[in-house]
């Protein structure tokens, strides 16, 4: 019996990351749904914008005060996380405090836990404060309604629970060093769980191990179950945003990839020379589908952008098209693709492995036409997305397939081509009559 | 105002130093051609060996590639680079921010590679070599203010040469509230200029235009055909076009040499 908490811990760890990988192999599994696409250029270049970007939280801090609380709650998660290991440690082998013998350099450790615990519990509040009473424009859109608010506050509520549980554990741990209780020896600095440790006086040394052991278990349990909440909420960021800005766009903003397959049947058109009738080569892939209408046709990075939305709304809050009023958000793109993949990625799974056919797709299923084509392309979107999303490349992958697969542009854009592919300019303007402004006076 | 082609150069046997790409706008719309006849001018002033496509130049796809058609795109790149390279054309200048993007970006993978400046940035060399001298202060201590192409800016990063001009202008520059990376859109990109606004509470171009107004400009400053007629239209909802100037930064240049 003396190993029962070694047991039970070392099941709920396996548990609680075996669980988790299983939920990665399937996001994994779900994002190479996506067509290929070569990043493997540049790689020196790709490290140091995940460095500057994801590590850095360079794009964050452009909004100073957000910026700011953000970077605090992501350094308290990082750091917390040494905390953590300990905890394992402990859990398994049945110790307390294996790191104490560090001496003054484990009291300067447990002292700023505690000081970046209690500086996270302020920023959330005051991130709980701004969703919830300043209701800020961009948190309070029409796609933030139902699930995503209640993803939103449940990270905020969680990480209270874990910040409080872990003050908890230490404010009554420092109690019991205090009573002299067998196993817990001096060790630690707590400039914050001091001020908790006053309500455990007149306690049984009993009563306070039983609190402290309770909230022990509970933070670590808590830990594990944040940890597979993850896939599920836009949380997953915190992960994701460092391979999402690793294979982040490296080209200009205004370059628009050139698709290959219109290349070859473009210069086929315009060479005199070529063979129409020429038998296509051996190994030339069928004739692609242009464009994308659903999840599939989009490449796997643009899927990755969609698993890494924190659904901040950054990109709407820049967006001119939302701002005067109009359906397009491009926060909503990237959260439809997500719901979509996730939805055929559940479809897999109900047919052992194989996608069956369900009669939706991203494109009106998910996301409206009207919403394309309010897009003026002006990446104001991506310029503000602090984890290199780019929306707009799903814009124009979806605007190919309406206008290339279905004909289906706007009629004053299909007039619009017509000029363009009779004269030359997007008015009806003779191509003849080009140089005609030289001979006008000024 | 002398505007050689490429076609009458090459029957001299004449190589220019540089292409200038005027653009559909530029070519065909009325405001926008003061524009180009603005920049051609300053190149004749400071002796600029240079050329058009004329007849031979044909819209470079932009529009049709940002509406989602990317077979009218690579018809009419393929085209225009065909006639260029025939050419042998190794720079290109242009006043259009699409054109500007879509030649130097997206011609490459085309067949297409040239050195492509946007109009500001050739002019800011021009007043650097003292080719163009900015003398006589026609716009000494105005207020002037200026307005991010988007396809310039976050597209291509070009903040700095427009703004280093309106300075050298003896101009006061003033910023909107969204700036540079941050600027906001006039409406008019992603083929918006050729249709109907999706249904709104209000046009991209007026919200704009209300914040160039915000700060009291005398005089708002383009750098694209396409936000220039947007801003001169946004000016003229606010009926405000006779305190407020929409310019294109050539047109400043120019008249400021009193060309
Ligand atoms: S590129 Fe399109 S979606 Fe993105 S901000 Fe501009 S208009 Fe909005
Ligand atoms: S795309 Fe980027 S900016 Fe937009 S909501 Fe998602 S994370 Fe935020």
């Amino acid at each position: 019996m003396e190993y029962l908490p070694n047991i039970i811990f070392a099941i709920l760890l396996i548990f609680g990351i075996g669980f988790f990988a299983k939920n990665v192999k399937k996001l994994r599994r779900n994002i190479l749904l996506g067509k290929e696409t070569d990043v493997s250029d540049n790689t020196s270049k790709r490290w140091g914008n995940m460095a500057k970007i994801a590590l850095g939280q360079t794009k964050m801090v452009v909004r100073p005060v957000s910026g700011l609380m953000h970077v605090i709650v992501y350094v308290g998660f990082i750091i917390i996380n040494i905390e953590v290991l300990e905890i394992i440690i402990d859990g398994l082998l049945g110790t307390h405090r294996i790191f104490a013998p560090l001496g003054s350099v484990y009291d300067f450790l447990i002292a700023s836990f505690e000081i970046l615990a209690f500086l996270v519990i302020v920023a959330v509040v005051v991130f709980w404060l701004r969703r919830n009473v300043l209701k800020l424009a961009r948190f309070i859109k029409p796609e933030m309604k139902g699930w995503p608010k209640s993803d939103a506050n449940w990270i905020l509520y969680i990480e209270v629970i874990l910040m409080g549980l872990f003050l908890t554990m230490n404010a009554a741990d420092y109690q019991l060093q205090q009573l002299g209780a067998a196993d817990y020896i001096q060790a630690g600095s707590f400039p914050v769980s001091q001020f908790i440790t006053p309500l455990f006086d007149g306690m049984t040394a009993s009563s306070v191990i039983l609190i402290e052991r309770t909230a022990w278990w509970l933070h670590i349990g808590g830990i594990f179950f944040f940890l597979n909440y993850l896939y599920y909420s836009k949380h997953l960021h915190i992960l994701l945003a460092f391979p999402n800005t690793y294979y982040g766009n490296l080209k200009p903003k205004g370059e628009f990839s050139n698709l290959e397959s219109v290349t070859n049947e473009v210069k086929l058109m315009m060479d005199p020379s070529a063979d129409p009738f020429a038998a296509p080569a051996e190994d030339a892939a069928p004739p692609d589908k242009f464009g994308a209408s659903d999840v599939q046709d989009l490449k796997w990075v643009q899927l990755l952008n969609a698993y890494t939305c924190t659904e901040c709304g950054r990109c709407t809050s820049e967006c001119p098209a939302n701002q005067t009023g109009k359906k397009l958000s491009p926060r909503k793109i990237m959260m439809d693709t997500r719901d979509r993949l996730e939805e055929v990625g559940r479809n897999i799974d109900q047919n052992r492995g194989k996608f069956v056919e369900d009669g939706k797709q991203l494109l009106d299923d998910y996301i409206s036409r009207e919403e394309l084509w309010a897009c003026t392309s002006c990446n104001a979107c991506v310029e503000a997305c602090p984890v290199s999303i780019d929306p707009l490349s799903i814009i124009m992958d979806m605007r190919q397939y309406l206008v290339m697969e279905q004909s289906a542009a706007p009629a004053e854009l299909n007039a619009m081509m017509g000029n363009i592919e009779n004269n030359g300019a997007p008015w009806p303007f003779n191509q003849m009559d080009r140089l005609n402004w030289a001979k006008e006076s000024s | 105002m002398n505007v050689p082609t490429m076609a009458s150069l090459f029957a001299e046997g004449k190589q220019p130093e540089v292409l200038f790409w005027v653009g559909c706008a530029g070519s065909f719309d009325d405001r926008a051609k003061k524009i180009t006849k603005a920049f051609v001018k300053l190149l004749n002033n400071a002796g600029v060996s240079f050329a058009v496509l004329g007849t031979e130049e044909s819209c470079s796809g932009d529009p049709a590639k940002r509406a989602g058609n990317e077979f009218l795109f690579q018809m009419q790149a393929m085209t225009n680079i065909e006639i260029m390279n025939g050419y042998g054309i190794k720079k290109v200048v242009t006043a259009c921010p699409h054109c500007f993007n879509t030649i130097k970006n997206e011609y490459p993978g085309l067949g297409g590679t040239y050195e492509v400046v946007h109009h500001t940035q050739f002019l800011k060399e021009l007043v650097d070599e003292g080719k163009i001298s900015l003398e006589g202060g026609t716009y000494k201590g105005k207020r002037i203010t200026y307005h991010d192409p988007c396809y310039l800016g976050r597209a291509n990063n070009v903040y700095e040469a427009p703004r280093e001009l309106i300075k050298k202008l003896d101009a006061e520059l003033v910023e909107m509230k969204n700036c540079k990376s941050r600027g906001l859109c006039c409406g008019a990109g992603g083929a918006q200029m050729f249709k109907e606004a999706e249904k709104g509470d209000k046009e991209v171009n007026i919200e704009r235009t209300e914040q160039a107004l915000e700060i009291k400009p005398e005089i708002i400053a383009a750098a694209c055909p396409f936000c220039n007629t947007m801003m001169t239209d946004g000016v003229k909802n606010k009926e405000k076009e006779a305190s407020v100037a929409v310019m294109d930064i050539a047109e400043l240049l120019a008249r400021a040499q009193d060309l």
